[in-house]
């Protein structure tokens, strides 16, 4: 019996030290590729040619949800606020909800799904392959080569995507309140004005967005970098790299929301 | 792929990114009203602010002429000091009448100013001598059953 405990609790402990052991390898990773970022600085193209792979490919699934959102949104807002004879008030909640909520949180689960998971899986293969060995072999550094354009592509595409599915979703509730339900196109827009705070709100979203996309590249190139050079392993790493930046997605959401709006209203 | 459509449609996604962007800040955040303009602090002491919170608008006329920045309380005269940041190309009279009032039956509250006649005008740093404080509805209720009562 004593035995099966001691087991139990080895096994505890022994998850806990893998965890913490895994962290510190992320970080040092991470301390890594910021320090060998400066290739992909003089070398633009590198970058260039991932902004195509993460940026442009994401933008179909990053537009056609916003909309879809938005209009969502709309659909519900106006329900709910026409109770209290407030449906002018659906342009503030669509807008509000979006810019500081789910145009940052939804764009990274997308961006994670879409663009990290290929990131990850780009990476694992290139490992397993022995590409990235035959690179250190020609005296070519992996991690500047590979790894560190990549991780760059990702930080900067993150912030835009995310803007851009903001404004589908602006333009979803426009459509769906506007031009089928019959809101005054008038008030749609001027109650969002007066809401919406160019600090408080986008200035915030916007910073949100930039983080996200920091810890979403960071999480897929470790992952992929730190991948078992097999099928399985490329492929647990990929699942891996999905789940843990939808949870440090959401966990960082909670933080610097609570950072940023405890003082507002 | 080709390097120049690669190039292309990279430059197409950054401008249409940063297009959002400015969309954001412009159509929907109205940017231009908050932080380009010059503005300068006036202070005004309330006895009571009611609903009042940073942020809100200050009106005259009905048009925004600036916004609440900081609400304290003075522990001296146990009022309110609300400070204001007022857009500088409006100028109000030494005798302007600042008052808190409400938007629509539940709306947000803002201060509310009437201009006096007074020849000074007021300037940075200034005191609102002429205060009115918020309307809170159990105060009105009860001069109201006050006045049923006495009649």
């Amino acid at each position: 019996m004593s035995k099966y405990l001691v087991s139990a609790i080895q096994n505890i402990g022994h998850r806990v030290i893998e965890g913490i052991w895994r962290l510190g390898v992320g970080t040092r990773f991470f301390l890594l590729v910021l320090l060998k970022s400066g290739t992909s600085l003089r070398r633009f193209n590198l970058v260039i040619r991932e902004l195509y792979f993460t940026g442009v490919l994401s933008l179909i699934i990053i537009v056609v949800s916003g909309l879809f959102v938005g209009m969502v949104l709309g659909l519900q807002g106006y329900e709910t606020l026409q109770k209290y004879g407030s449906e002018s008030a659906v342009g503030t909640l669509v807008a509000l909800s979006l810019v500081r909520e789910l145009g940052p949180v939804v764009a990274a689960l997308l961006f994670a799904s879409r663009a990290g998971s290929a990131i990850t899986a780009e990476i694992g293969l290139m490992k397993a392959t022995e590409q990235l060995a035959a690179m250190g072999l020609m005296a070519v550094d992996p991690v500047a080569r590979v790894v560190a354009p990549r991780f760059w592509s990702g930080v900067i595409s993150m912030p835009l995507l995310a803007a851009i599915f903001s404004v589908m979703g602006v333009f979803g509730g426009y459509l769906v309140t506007v031009v089928f339900i019959g809101v005054d196109q008038g008030t749609y827009w001027s109650q969002m004005q007066s809401a919406v705070d160019f600090h408080f709100d986008i200035l915030n979203g916007f910073i949100k967005s930039c983080f996200f996309g920091v810890a979403i590249t960071a999480i897929a190139v470790f992952e992929g970098y730190d991948a078992p050079p097999t099928a399985e392993g490329v492929s647990r790493a990929t699942t891996r790299t999905v789940v843990t930046s939808s949870l440090v997605i959401l966990g960082l959401d909670f933080i610097l929301t609570a950072f940023m709006f405890r003082g507002v209203s | 792929m080709q390097r120049t459509t690669l190039d292309l449609w990279v430059g197409i996604f950054v401008i249409v990114g940063i297009g959002a962007l400015m969309m954001l800040s412009l159509k929907v955040g109205n940017l231009n009203i908050n932080s380009s303009t010059q503005s300068y602090v006036l202070t005004g002491h309330f006895e009571n602010i009611g609903g009042l919170k940073v942020r809100a608008p200050v009106k005259s006329a009905g048009v925004v002429v600036g916004r609440v920045t900081n609400i304290q309380f003075n522990t001296q005269t146990y009022d309110a000091v609300v400070t204001m940041a007022m857009d500088s190309s409006f100028s109000f009279p030494k005798d302007t009448f600042a008052s808190i009032l409400t938007s629509g039956l539940l709306g947000e509250q803002y201060i509310g100013l009437s201009a006096g006649g007074d020849e000074v005008m007021l300037k940075d740093g200034d005191n609102i001598m002429k205060t009115n404080s918020a309307m809170v509805l159990e105060e009105l209720i009860g001069r109201f059953l006050f006045n049923k009562a006495s009649e």
